[in-house]
């Protein structure tokens, strides 16, 4: 379980100093996919590298089955990020002179996992894993980047605007794919989007505005792209 | 137009070069232009054979020096180039879409041509001042009649202008081979590696059983180095420079004076940082992202900083040890080949203690080099580099 209590962050000195998180607290049940929906700027991509660890709050606890992250070092963080996150961005971050294959080692290496290929394989690329990142679709390639997370065993998977970066066809298969792996696997889903349809595949949705969490609404199962008719 | 004439200044390591090649060739071809206007007739066996000696001597430093710096510095103009065209695609492909010619915008980089103009200027002037002590110094035994220096205008405009024509024409020639290629590539930034060889040996070793699972880290030091060998070449360039230079400038002092030495020092030091600055630089800049995609996975910083610079540490000791047979080679054929008649010059023989001191002072610079940079990794923002795209 994910507790987030009390978060407070902003960024710069003096007059211009913007307060980005305004006291955000929630709570993330393990299994669970959380969508948090925002316009931009709303706050939501800087709560989400808060709570991956990937950035410091001002203030407040980030608690991991009781363990608070926000006060680790450098070394804990890293240590926390290798054993307990994954991470799927908009950009993907394939590195460009490694192939599909070694990219998503990059994942599994780091949980001593050898079964990597399943998860090319689960993704629908078992056939391009000798590929490199510039010879394959943007779909592809946020595929890659979702086998990259998913090897590595993730507790909870972080999401920051998945299909942002591809046509909606494409970002239904992605999320599809990724919605589908959950079931397999069991871990947990943060999702930050400011697209609608992804929210209605989820559990659990947050609705953020100005550095405050809004509104919080659960569905009542959870849907594909296709059943919700995306 | 995308390059602008401050961007032709901005070649720092092409600069050092230049400066470095045009001092060492304008002192040696200067003092042999003046040497030329003696009359041998009036010299005995002994200054004939110092005046052949020096003669001979100016040439083979020019070819060898002058060569090795011009070559190194086609090199680091070509990546210069490239990376100029990396870095601004989007602005090229811009300018092709509308309408402008690759030979249009290729035109444009003449600018960079401007970089070695300032560097022969600089290493011109350098000569000119260091000229009468290297006149002095050339001749302290008095075996030669004492000339002086003159200036020699064509030698100046060889050594000055040419260069920086040629380097401007193949700035041109070399920016117009890599735009050739589709506006859409360059508009999406599109990435193409080359990775055919790599490619088609790994599938081949795959077919036959060959191609072991290497950690991952491990392949990527090795795609690291295999993405930018001109790299790998610039950090084995700098350790053959501090290696070959340091030695021979201990050398120099005994076989010919401690200006030449101190000078050869000064060059070799000057050398080596430029280009180890230059390579690290680029491999730092060029692996940012990767670095912060590691740390963000959770790989500890200590294993992605030496992923990442560890593979170029084998480039760099064998650059040291080809500096050294290249300087003892060298050395050894001036002394019994070219001084063979000039009994003043001593017998050379290899200086143990200078390799020692040049290895040991190294190994020092080239670790701290490393171990700064390993630090300057650490601090990467994760946050910054996840936020450029």
């Amino acid at each position: 379980m994910v507790q987030v209590k009390n978060i407070t962050k902003s960024f710069g000195n003096g007059d211009n100093k913007t307060e980005v998180l305004k006291g955000i607290s929630l709570t993330v049940e393990d299994g669970d996919f959380v969508v948090i929906l925002g316009a931009s700027g709303s706050g939501k991509s800087t709560l989400l590298n808060v709570m991956s660890g990937l950035e410091k709050p001002d203030g407040g606890e980030v608690l991991y089955d009781g363990r608070n992250i926000a006060g680790l070092s450098d070394a804990e963080l890293t240590k926390f990020r290798k054993e307990t996150v994954g991470f799927i961005f908009q950009q993907y971050y394939l590195l460009p002179h490694l192939n599909v294959e070694k990219n998503v080692k990059l994942g599994a290496e780091l949980a001593g996992s050898r079964d990597y290929k399943k998860v090319l394989e689960a993704v629908g690329l078992g056939e391009k894993m000798h590929k490199y990142p510039h010879e394959l679709s943007g779909g592809e390639q946020q595929r890659v980047s979702v086998a990259r997370a998913l090897a590595k065993n993730p507790k909870v998977l972080f999401l920051d605007e998945p299909t942002g970066a591809l046509d909606e066809a494409t970002g239904r298969m992605v999320l599809d794919y990724i919605s589908s792996l959950q079931k397999e696997y069991h871990f947990t889903i943060v999702c930050v989007t400011h697209n609608l349809n992804i929210a209605e595949m989820a559990d659990t949705v947050i609705r953020m505005n100005s550095g405050k969490i809004i509104e919080t609404y659960t569905n009542k199962e959870q849907k594909t792209a296709y059943e919700i008719g995306w | 137009m995308v390059i602008g004439l401050k961007d032709g200044f901005k070649l720092f390591g092409i600069f050092i070069m230049c400066c470095c090649a045009v001092t060492v060739c304008a002192l040696f071809l200067n003092y042999n232009k003046d040497l030329a206007g003696l009359n041998q007739e009036t010299m005995d066996g002994m200054a004939l054979a110092m005046y052949n000696a020096q003669v001979m001597t100016g040439k083979v430093v020019c070819a060898v020096s002058g060569g090795c710096l011009l070559a190194t510095t086609v090199v680091l103009l070509f990546f210069y180039i490239r990376n100029y065209i990396h870095t601004h695609k989007k602005e090229l492909g811009i300018l092709k879409a509308l309408g402008y010619s690759n030979f249009k915008i290729a035109g444009g980089f003449w600018v960079f041509g401007l970089s070695v103009f300032a560097g022969t200027a600089a290493g011109y002037g350098i000569a000119l001042i260091l000229m009468p002590d290297f006149y002095r110094i050339q001749n302290q035994e008095k075996i030669l009649p004492d000339f002086s220096a003159q200036f020699h205008p064509l030698l100046a405009l060889s050594l000055v202008v040419l260069p920086a024509m040629f380097f401007a024409l193949l700035s041109v020639l070399y920016s117009l081979k890599k735009l050739k290629m589709p506006v859409l590539d360059l508009l999406k930034e599109k990435t193409t590696w080359k990775v055919r060889g790599r490619k088609e040996r790994g599938e081949k070793g795959r077919k036959e059983g060959r191609e072991k699972e290497q950690p991952f880290l491990k392949e990527l030091q090795k795609s690291t180095l295999g993405a930018s060998p001109v790299l790998v070449f610039f950090i084995g360039f700098a350790a053959f420079c501090y290696s070959a230079m340091m030695q021979m400038s201990a050398s120099m002092e005994e076989l010919a004076s401690a200006f030449m030495g101190a000078m050869m020092m000064i060059i070799g030091v000057i050398l080596a940082c430029v280009s180890l600055f230059l390579a690290i630089t680029a491999v730092i800049n060029g692996n940012t992202k990767t670095i912060a995609m590691l740390r963000v996975f959770g790989y500890p910083a200590k294993a992605c900083s030496s992923s990442i610079l560890g593979g170029y540490r084998p480039a760099a000791y064998i650059g040291f040890a080809v500096g050294t047979v290249y300087q003892y080679m060298l050395l050894k054929i001036m002394v019994t080949a070219v001084f063979a008649d000039v009994d003043i010059v001593p017998e050379y023989h290899f200086d143990f203690k200078a390799l020692g001191i040049a290895f040991v002072s190294f190994v020092l610079l080239y670790e701290l080099v490393m171990w700064r940079y390993a630090e300057k990794l650490k601090k990467v923002s994760l946050k910054e580099v996840m936020l450029e795209s």
